[in-house]
C-alpha cells in the first residue's frame, strides 16, 4: 500500500473567512479559484454565521482572524464583521483595493485605534505598471488599486502590497526596486511588499499550465520537513458550505473538513499540485513574504 | 522560591547593557536573574557576554541563535521569511558565528529550551519564543487572549515568559495568570530612545488577606553607555544600520516582520 503524505492538526491558530465566496469585481486571469461577478460557486458569509463561529474559535483558542474572497468589500456586513472580530484577536483583510469607501476606512482605523490588536490590509497588484498589471487584473485596475493603496495610508494604515510572481526569478529585484518607487509616487513613504508563488489551478491554469503529476508531495519529502510551513496545519477557513482546510484548496472535495471547526481538527492528506507550491515556499498565505525559491 | 526575580531577554552581544542592567537589578533586592536567550547577533564582541552570565549565576534559556551558535549551523533560525530579513540577518550570524569561541560554543549547546519552577505558589515557564517553538514571534499586537488561555492552559502554567521579538508586553490572563515578554537588553525598542529593557515580577499581598495576593510586573528602563557601543560595532565593521539604531532607537533592519501597530510606532 502506498504511505500517503498527511499533515497533523496541530492546533487551530489561524481562522479565515470566505467572506464573499467566490464572488469578486475583478475576473483577474491567474485567479485560483476564478473568482468573477458572476461565479457563484461559493457565497457570501452572513454577519450570524461569522459571529458563530466566531463564538467556537473562541473557545478554542485562535490566534488570528483572516478575511478573503473574491474581493471581502463586496460583502456589505464586512465592516461590522470586522468591528466585532477586532474586539477578540487581529485580523488581516485580502482586498484587491478597488471599491475601498473614505467612510468605510475611517470606521475600520477608529476599530483598530480602539482595539489592541492589528488591522492589516493585503493590497493585491501584480505588477509596477499598468502593462504588467491589467493584462492579468483586467483594464484599468493598477491606476484603481494604487488609489486604494493611497486612500488606506491616508486613513494611516500600511497595507502589504501582495504580488504574484509571474516574472524571472532574474528580473525579481528590479521589479521589486520599481514598485518601491511607484509606492512612493502615491504617498506610501514605507511600502511593505510580499511575493507569491502562482498557484497552478483555476484560471491560472488556463492561463499557463496545470500541476504535473510528479509536483506532488511525496511522503519521503516530509521527512525532517517543518510542517508549521503549511498552513493545514494550523489553519481552517469558513465558507458558506461549512469548514474547509485551506484558502486555496476550497474547491477541491477533499479539502472539506466538516460543520464545525471541532470537526476540521483532523489529519489532511497532501493530494493537491498546490500542496507542492505550499511544501516549496513555505508560509505563502502569512502576511510576511515567503522565503524564495532556487530555480 | 520567593522575593523578587529579574529577567533579561535578548543580550544580543551587547554586553555593556548586560552589565549595566546586573547592577541595576542588585540595586532592587532581586533573589535571582534569569535569561531568556538570544546571547548574540547585532553588537560586538559576542564573548563579553558569556563571563557575565556564569559569574552572575544567571540561569538562561537556549534561544535560537545560541542553538544555531552553538551547533555552528547555517542561520540563525530567526524565523523570518522576507530575504530582506533574512540578508541583515545572516551578516550579524556570521560576524558571531566567527567570533565566539569554542567553549562558549558548547556553553550554548547544553543550555535549555525551557525552565519551570515554582515562585509564590505559581507556576512559572521560562522559554524563548513561546513554549510550543522557540523561534514562534508571539507579537502583543497578533496574539489574542484566548490563545495565551489556551497556552496556559496546555502548558499547566501560571505565568509564562518569552522574548524573541524584541518588544516587551505583559498580558494579564483569568484567575491572575500571565504572559508577560521581558523585552531585550540587546537593542533599544524602535521608539526613538536608546535605552533597553528588563523585567521585574514580585508579589503585591494584601495585608490581611495574604491569600489575595496578585502578582506585579515592572519594566525597566536601562540606560547604559550606548556610544561607547557603538564605537566599538565601528571598530568592528559592523553594518551601518545596526549602529544607527543603537545610536537613534529606532530600528532600520528585520522590520518585515513587523505587524502593522508594531512597524507604524516605528520610523521606518
Amino acid at each position: 500500500m502506498l504511505l500517503q503524505p498527511t499533515v497533523p492538526m496541530a492546533s487551530l491558530d489561524e481562522l479565515w473567512f470566505q467572506v464573499s465566496g467566490t464572488l469578486c469585481n475583478l475576473k483577474c486571469e491567474h485567479c485560483f479559484i476564478s473568482c468573477s461577478p458572476v461565479n457563484d460557486t461559493f457565497g457570501y458569509l452572513s454577519y450570524e454565521r461569522v459571529m458563530r463561529m466566531l463564538q467556537e474559535s473562541i473557545e478554542l483558542g485562535v490566534k488570528e482572524y483572516y478575511f478573503t474572497g473574491g474581493e471581502p468589500f463586496l460583502n456589505r456586513e464586512l465592516i461590522p464583521m470586522i468591528e466585532q472580530v477586532l474586539k477578540v484577536g487581529p485580523v488581516t483583510v485580502l482586498t484587491n483595493g478597488t471599491v475601498l469607501k473614505a467612510d468605510w476606512l475611517k470606521r475600520l482605523q477608529t476599530a483598530e485605534q480602539n482595539s489592541r490588536y492589528s488591522l492589516e490590509f493585503r493590497v493585491s497588484i501584480d505588477g509596477p505598471t499598468p502593462e504588467m498589471n491589467d493584462p492579468i487584473r483586467g483594464e484599468r485596475t493598477f491606476q484603481r488599486a494604487m488609489n486604494g493603496v493611497a486612500m488606506l495610508c491616508e486613513y494611516g494604515f500600511l497595507p502589504i502590497i501582495t504580488i504574484t510572481r509571474t516574472w524571472e526569478e532574474t528580473e525579481e529585484d528590479a521589479i521589486l526596486d520599481s514598485f518601491r518607487a511607484v509606492l512612493k509616487e502615491h504617498g506610501y513613504h514605507r511600502p511593505r511588499l510580499k511575493v507569491l508563488p502562482r498557484l497552478k489551478m483555476g484560471g491560472e491554469e488556463k492561463r499557463t499550465e496545470g500541476y504535473t503529476p510528479l509536483e506532488r508531495i511525496t511522503p519521503e519529502m516530509m521527512e525532517g520537513f517543518d510542517v508549521s510551513q503549511l498552513l493545514c496545519n494550523h489553519s481552517r477557513v469558513v465558507t458558506d458550505r461549512g469548514v474547509a482546510v485551506c484558502p486555496i484548496l476550497i474547491e477541491s472535495e477533499s479539502a472539506q473538513m466538516g460543520e464545525t471547526l471541532k470537526e476540521s481538527l483532523v489529519d489532511f492528506p497532501l493530494l493537491e499540485g498546490a500542496c507542492y507550491t505550499c511544501y516549496q515556499y513555505g508560509s505563502i498565505c502569512a502576511n510576511p513574504s515567503s522565503k524564495k525559491v532556487e530555480a | 522560591m520567593n522575593g523578587k526575580i529579574a529577567f533579561f531577554g535578548g543580550i544580543y552581544n551587547n554586553y555593556l547593557a548586560l552589565e549595566t542592567a546586573i547592577a541595576d537589578a542588585h540595586g532592587r533586592d532581586i533573589s535571582q536573574i534569569y535569561c531568556l536567550g538570544d546571547l548574540g547577533a547585532f553588537g560586538p564582541h559576542p564573548d563579553r557576554v558569556f563571563p557575565l552570565l556564569i559569574e552572575n549565576g544567571i540561569q538562561t534559556v537556549q534561544g535560537n541563535y545560541d542553538h544555531s551558535i552553538g551547533h555552528a549551523l547555517e542561520d540563525c533560525q530567526c524565523g523570518y521569511s522576507d530575504p530582506r530579513d533574512n540578508h541583515f540577518a545572516s551578516l550579524s550570524y556570521a560576524y558571531t558565528l566567527e567570533n565566539t569561541s569554542p567553549e562558549y560554543r558548547d556553553w550554548m549547546k547544553q543550555l535549555p529550551a525551557e525552565i519551570r519552577f515554582t515562585w509564590q505558589n505559581r507556576s512559572v515557564l521560562l522559554c524563548h519564543g513561546s513554549p510550543r517553538k522557540t523561534n514562534e514571534f508571539l507579537w502583543e499586537s497578533t496574539t489574542s487572549t484566548a490563545f495565551l488561555e489556551r497556552l496556559a492552559d496546555e502548558q499547566d502554567a501560571d505565568i509564562i515568559l518569552g522574548t524573541h521579538t524584541g518588544l516587551h508586553w505583559h498580558r494579564r490572563l483569568e484567575n491572575d495568570r500571565h504572559f508577560i515578554n521581558v523585552g531585550v537588553l540587546g537593542r533599544p525598542e524602535n521608539d526613538g530612545t536608546t535605552n533597553v529593557w528588563y523585567t521585574v515580577l514580585s508579589v503585591e499581598e494584601e495585608e490581611k488577606r495574604p491569600e489575595n495576593s496578585s502578582v506585579s510586573v515592572e519594566f525597566i528602563p536601562v540606560r547604559y553607555d550606548y556610544e561607547k557601543l557603538a564605537w566599538e560595532m565601528e571598530a568592528e565593521n559592523i553594518p551601518e544600520e545596526f549602529i544607527e539604531t543603537i545610536r537613534t532607537g529606532w530600528w532600520t533592519t528585520c522590520l518585515e516582520v513587523l505587524p502593522a501597530k508594531e512597524r507604524r510606532a516605528g520610523k521606518y
